[in-house]
């Protein structure tokens, strides 16, 4: 029909109370399509959702399972969330992750008594941790100095780096590292438990790090010169230099931080959780964290309640994978679903569609 | 008031004023309505546009001007309201559509083909006919072009050509594609003022072939020397719709303002010390090419030295390399210390007070995204000590800014993006101002301001004049130049032309500087 017309216009902004009630409809929409998908694959939907969240909240056990998810996923979309503040798009979280690791099992593994004398486990975790931190920096700069000072696509160069970073890791589990105990199966060995962070309320301590850098960053974007510059840089450069900022500088200093905190997100993944190195550390985590850190709209509070609940999905769909048999790449597009509607929902909060017929003359349409 | 003027400047809305009473005007707008958001950017707006005449859009900025004119070319949508072309009522629902109809828009920025030639351009995406043969093609643009005086060589690349053969070029392929309603943006920004004399030749022998014009425009001469009659609107209303000959320029400002100013600018005596000096200024882009070259002047305390020239000439270079953000050769002595090739930073950091108004004021200068507190700290923030950013200062001096210049909306913390173009000159302006500059470099400031904004800016300037600041002013308007300003320079392909006491030079005598003949 000719005089039917369907428009986008701007939202000037929308009340907190009106968002919250178009994200809870945006959820219950994503259940129902989601039970839709459930029952046509021969499911009965409610018991699998049921299913979703006793895996989930159903013990104490589930529940630390789900924290024990999402710590060093909230870590890595931390760290990305700082570079993009600046319109850096760090894509390179996985392989940060993958050095973090590497340089943290490094000390876990050969250099635990260093001097002659046998560290204390907290200092084993603390320079396992600097490591991680040193070595990401080091790897973040790469492409950041390339992008600063030839001006090179950082998005690119990191998203290349991550196949470099992952591959060093095999390399090592085949070769230097290769644990001589695992009789010819190509495995890097187990840390020793004082190379393992220790548990806090039954979790491994990550989710303390997490949350007490989701403090720190916040600070650190919001009151310190140096994120006031970094958000200078990212929305106008032109405007950076003409205030007297080291506009390149600035860069370097941003990419350093933000692959440095993904990178000790990949030491408390290795530490805390698979308590060894494999290729498999950053497992995707550093791709989610980019969804994770939009999401949130680069708020470090809001990244960390999304990882929780990208957590929760992950958990979730994993528990009712193995118990009622659904198959994995179900239990995927059940997840695909949900994030599909809560994603566009944050569509419509920044936009309003208006369907009307043409407008007779003289009068108004809305 | 005027005799002849049929609205008040407080009136609503005035009875229009039918030329032609027996004509069918070709093109009409009733009640054109569009809005943004909870922004009315048109408000009911009615107007006729008969064939024959010249009409000018006269408007503040955000008045609705443009929208108005995006909704008759196609590229916005009214909400409500209709638009009928030579009695009928059209949709028009994009710019072909507009073009099926005869109304062709003149951009401010060219939309032409730099490699190709003139006649390329004009025949571009045109269905041949069949049996069109190329020479029958030329033999209609040729006697389109004879017809209206448009002086083009059909075989010349557009990339060779000057700013004013593009437009022309522009007009013709306007002009050939069916036009009968053409609607031009600003055409003079970017001409000289014997280009602009030109134009208006142009324009003046379309109206006799019976074209029906609309320009835009913010310069009342223009308005004054061209138009049969100019509708004015004020804040997405239309206000009145007067005959030129029955008015005047004041009246037409108070329509457009809503309240009576005075257009005279002063030009206060000061007293004078040597400030600034500058050498053998020479400066290349990035690919070589010669921007500015060996451009010598000085600049006292207490003194504007205007800058005139076509946009392009090698203003934004001279600013820019006095500001620290162009190198270049030659020597910039500002209290007879060398300056030139040194970061903002280095030159800030020797106690240098510089302020710097650039001409694209979100390009650069201001952060669009962020609000007032957070550009006002852009310029000082370093000077705070620790690694933490303290807003307290900021904050309180953001809200004495939004309220001594009267920046509307009033509130310190919205991003400036949203603020209209004047009130973020006035951010700009009132920033750099409060440092206390002794020399101030200005471009184009009042570009794109409205009449009543742009008068606040000149004695801003003429108050920092008075205090003792050395102003280096860029600007386009002629009349404005010869004004405000104590002496004048004018650049030409990034020579200087000259330098000449604005009191006894006269605007042909600048236009033809502007055209690189030297005094």
């Amino acid at each position: 029909m000719r005089n039917y017309s369907i428009r986008m216009a701007q939202r000037e902004s929308m009340s907190p109370l009106r968002a919250a009630g178009l994200r809870v409809l945006a959820l219950v929409l994503a259940l129902m399509t989601g039970g839709l998908f459930i029952r046509l694959i021969g499911f009965p939907p409610l018991t699998i959702y049921a299913g979703m969240l006793r895996g989930v909240f159903g013990t104490a056990i589930s529940v630390r399972e789900t924290i024990k998810l999402a710590a060093p996923l909230c870590v890595t979309a931390l760290g990305l969330a700082v570079a993009f503040r600046m319109r850096y798009w760090n894509i390179g979280g996985e392989g940060q992750m993958c050095v973090g690791a590497i340089a943290a099992t490094y000390f876990a593994l050969y250099h635990q008594n260093l001097f002659g004398a046998v560290w204390p486990r907290w200092l084993l975790l603390v320079v396992m941790a600097l490591a991680a931190i040193i070595a990401g920096a080091l790897w973040g700069l790469i492409p950041a100095w390339f992008n600063a000072r030839h001006g090179t696509n950082e998005t690119l160069f990191t998203l290349m780096l991550n196949y470099v970073a992952m591959y060093i890791i095999q390399y090592l589990r085949e070769g230097p590292w290769k644990n001589p105990r695992d009789m010819g199966y190509p495995k890097i060995a187990m840390f020793p438990i004082d190379a393992q962070l220790p548990k806090v309320l039954g979790v491994h301590a990550g989710w303390i790090i997490a949350l007490a850098l989701v403090v720190i960053v916040s600070l650190y974007i919001r009151y310190t010169k140096q994120g006031f510059e970094l958000a200078v840089v990212g929305a106008n450069p032109n405007t950076a230099r003409y205030a007297g900022m080291p506009v390149r500088r600035v860069i370097l200093r941003t990419a350093a931080i933000s692959a440095a905190l993904c990178a000790l997100a990949g030491m408390i993944k290795a530490s805390g959780a698979d308590r060894t190195l494999t290729d498999g550390v950053a497992g995707g985590i550093g791709f989610t964290a980019i969804t994770v850190s939009w999401l949130a709209n680069l708020s470090p509070p809001a990244i960390a309640v999304v990882a929780f609940l990208f957590g929760v999905l992950e958990k979730g769909a994993g528990y009712v994978q193995s118990t009622y048999r659904i198959s994995a790449s179900a239990a995927g597009v059940l997840q695909g679903v949900i994030l599909f509607f809560v994603l566009g929902s944050e569509f419509f909060t920044r936009y309003r569609i208006i369907i009307g017929r043409e407008s007779a003359y003289g009068e108004h349409s809305a | 008031m005027k005799t002849g003027i049929t609205a008040t400047a407080n009136g609503l809305h005035s009875e229009s004023v039918r030329p032609f009473l027996d004509v069918t005007p070709v093109l009409e707008l009733k009640r054109l309505t569009k809005t943004f958001g909870s922004l009315t950017a048109c408000d009911a707006i009615d107007a006729e546009l008969y064939p024959g005449e010249i009409l000018t859009l006269l408007g503040e900025n955000g008045s609705g001007k443009t929208t108005l004119m995006n909704m008759i070319t196609g590229l916005y949508r009214p909400d409500s309201g209709a638009i009928f072309v030579n009695g009928k009522r059209e949709d028009i629902r994009t710019p072909n559509d507009a073009r099926r109809l005869g109304v062709g828009m003149i951009h401010q920025h060219f939309k032409l083909v730099e490699p190709f030639t003139a006649q390329e351009n004009i025949i571009l995406g045109l269905p041949r006919q069949r049996g069109q043969s190329s020479s029958m093609v030329r033999a209609d643009v040729r006697a389109l072009s004879e017809r209206y005086g448009l002086d083009v060589e059909l075989d010349r690349r557009v990339s060779d050509m000057s700013v004013s053969q593009k437009q022309t070029v522009e007009i013709l392929k306007v002009l050939y594609r069916g036009a009968n309603i053409l609607i031009l943006d600003e055409p003079t920004a970017v001409l000289t003022p014997q280009e602009a004399d030109r134009l208006f030749d142009i324009l003046r022998r379309m109206r006799e072939g019976g074209a029906a014009i609309i320009m835009i425009t913010h310069k009342l001469n223009e308005v004054m020397a061209l138009s049969d009659r100019v509708a004015i609107l004020r804040q997405g209303r239309h206000v009145a719709t007067v005959r030129k000959d029955q008015t005047t320029p004041e009246a037409l400002t108070e329509f457009m303002v809503g309240q009576k100013i005075s257009l005279n600018i002063e030009r206060p005596k000061t007293a004078r010390k040597p400030l600034l000096t500058v050498n053998n200024l020479t400066v290349r882009d990035a690919d070589g090419s010669l921007r500015l070259s060996d451009a010598s002047f000085s600049l006292e305390s207490g003194e504007i030295l205007g800058v005139a020239g076509v946009a392009g000439s090698g203003q934004k270079q001279l600013c820019e390399a006095i500001a620290g953000l162009t190198a270049g050769s030659g020597e910039i002595l500002l209290h007879g210390r060398n300056i030139a090739g040194q970061s903002p930073r280095r030159i800030y950091d020797q106690g240098v007070r510089l302020g710097f108004i650039p001409e694209d004021r979100l390009g650069m200068g201001l952060v669009g995204s962020m609000n007032v507190v957070d550009n006002l700290l852009l310029r000082d923030y370093r000077l705070q000590r620790g690694p933490f950013l303290r807003r307290s200062g900021a904050m309180k001096r953001a809200a004495d800014l939004v309220d001594r210049l009267s920046i509307i909306p009033p509130e310190p913390l919205r991003p400036v993006g949203r603020l209209s173009g004047g009130n973020l000159q006035k951010v700009l302006l009132g920033r750099e101002l409060m440092s206390k500059p002794e020399l101030l470099v200005t471009s184009y400031v009042v570009r794109g301001l409205d009449v009543h904004s742009s008068y606040v800016i000149y004695d801003l300037l003429n108050e920092q004049k008075r205090a003792g600041v050395g102003a280096l002013f860029v600007g386009e308007d002629l009349d404005v130049l010869l004004e405000l300003c104590d002496r004048i320079m004018v650049l030409c392909g990034g020579r200087v032309s000259g330098i000449v006491e604005a009191k006894d030079a006269t605007r042909e005598m600048i236009g033809l500087m502007m055209t690189g003949v030297s005094r």
